[in-house]
């Protein structure tokens, strides 16, 4: 089956180079399944998984936003942070769900707040189910 | 001159002093090799936002995104990154009277510009000047990851778009090599300079280009900080690290020099203690 490259790229640094068959991700508009070949295009993405099929193998990167931009024999997504899962710090993932769990509860603060706290407990909620699927 | 026992100290001090001078450069240089090496990580995702900003930016020519525009200037907003530690030769200072100077060429009152301060140096010179520094930050760690700054690059961008001013520039040191690092001035807003890559692709936008660049344009800007940052720490520790070296070179010279006129000191002591002793058997016989 054809491939195509894909790199996932964070300010910290790459985090995923390979050759896949299909990506599968959540953008901003919904569910998106990239095949190569694909016409060059750029979509915001959602937080959430990144799925890179290759044979029978899936890998899954968590990402929290950013973009996905394809080219026919390429796929970058632009993240601002990501981890492949078997990178992921559980522990830590579920201090931060906590975290911003107590935060949601102590309602009284800004709205800014509120809003990043709800955005963190999206990413630790995320990171947790991903790293839970390798399992 | 001074006694065999005062030089003594002073030998002894200096040598201390080198001890701790040579410990602070091969710290500064494990750090500046892994800042390097983060600054060097960025770039691939700094080229590639880089050129997917500027095929959207040039793809959609009549997009009016605040941020792309260039307004009326009442307020300029100066982004100034130093150190929050000294002891690295003329690395903040540099920085720090370059802003100083434009700020003063180009404005008459404090109402005009707004300083944002990263790193407890420059802070600590802009509120004593009396100048109008509207964020610092401080404690910034010596290998920033981007979740961290995070807060920083957001309120900096942020205050852009809601008008607290209405230009922002940046000032950072630019790490060239170990042993050179320049002062930079960059505009970082409004983006009307996107460096334009060799080869523009024609993208199709999901779901269109305004809501595109909503999301991608504060992106792109907070990486520039952060990338100036990245760059400014590595020029950071480049610049301890020779001050440190220096210092220790320094020290080394002067032990040298001292130990000389401790030995010529203890000679003439010895000399002296003959020559009366000489000088005492003769009166006797």
């Amino acid at each position: 089956m054809k491939t195509m490259k894909v790199h996932v790229v964070t300010p910290d640094g790459p985090v995923y180079d390979s050759e896949v068959e299909m990506v599968s991700t959540k953008a901003q508009t919904g569910e998106l399944g990239i095949l190569p070949g694909h016409i060059p295009m750029v979509a915001p993405l959602q937080i959430g998984a990144v799925r890179l099929m290759k044979g029978v193998n899936t890998d899954y990167v968590a990402v929290s936003g950013g973009f996905l931009e394809v080219r026919p024999d390429t796929v970058t997504i632009l993240a601002q942070t990501a981890e492949k899962s078997s990178e992921i710090d559980i522990e830590r993932a579920v201090r931060a769900k906590e975290r911003a769990e107590q935060r949601l509860r102590e309602r009284q603060q800004e709205n800014i707040d509120f809003k990043r706290a709800e955005l963190a407990l999206q990413r630790a909620i995320n990171r947790i189910s991903i790293a839970q699927r390798r399992i | 001159m001074a006694s065999l026992r005062d030089i003594k100290n002073r030998i002894n001090s200096t040598k201390k002093t080198s001890q701790i001078t040579k410990a602070m450069e091969m710290v500064s240089s494990s750090k500046w090799n892994r800042g390097v090496m983060n600054a060097k990580a960025f770039v691939p995702y700094m080229e590639k936002i880089q050129e997917v900003t500027a095929s959207i930016a040039m793809g959609s020519q009549d997009s009016n995104h605040p941020m792309l525009v260039s307004r009326p200037v009442k307020k300029t907003g100066y982004l100034v990154i130093t150190s929050d530690r000294g002891l690295a030769g003329a690395f903040n200072s540099n920085v720090i009277r370059q802003v100083f100077q434009t700020v003063k060429s180009r404005h008459k009152s404090n109402d005009e510009f707004a300083i944002i301060a990263i790193g407890r140096v420059g802070r600590d010179f802009f509120i004593k000047q009396g100048m109008n520094v509207v964020l610092d930050i401080t404690g910034v760690a010596d290998q920033p990851s981007f979740s961290e700054i995070q807060d920083i690059t957001s309120s900096a961008v942020g205050m852009f778009s809601d008008g607290t001013f209405d230009e922002l520039f940046v000032y950072y040191s630019h790490y060239v090599s170990a042993i050179s690092q320049e002062v930079t001035e960059k505009k970082l807003l409004p983006l009307t300079d996107i460096e334009v890559p060799t080869k523009l692709t024609s993208y199709e936008f999901e779901p269109n280009a305004e809501e595109i660049l909503e999301v991608l344009l504060p992106q792109y800007a907070e990486s520039l900080i952060f990338g100036a940052l990245l760059d400014s720490k590595a020029s950071e520790h480049a610049a301890r690290m020779n001050a440190m070296k220096n210092a220790t070179d320094n020290a080394k010279d002067l032990i040298g020099q001292l130990s000389l006129s401790y030995n010529r000191a203890r000679q003439a002591a010895i000399t002296q203690e003959i020559t009366e002793i000489v000088g005492g058997a003769a009166a006797l016989e």
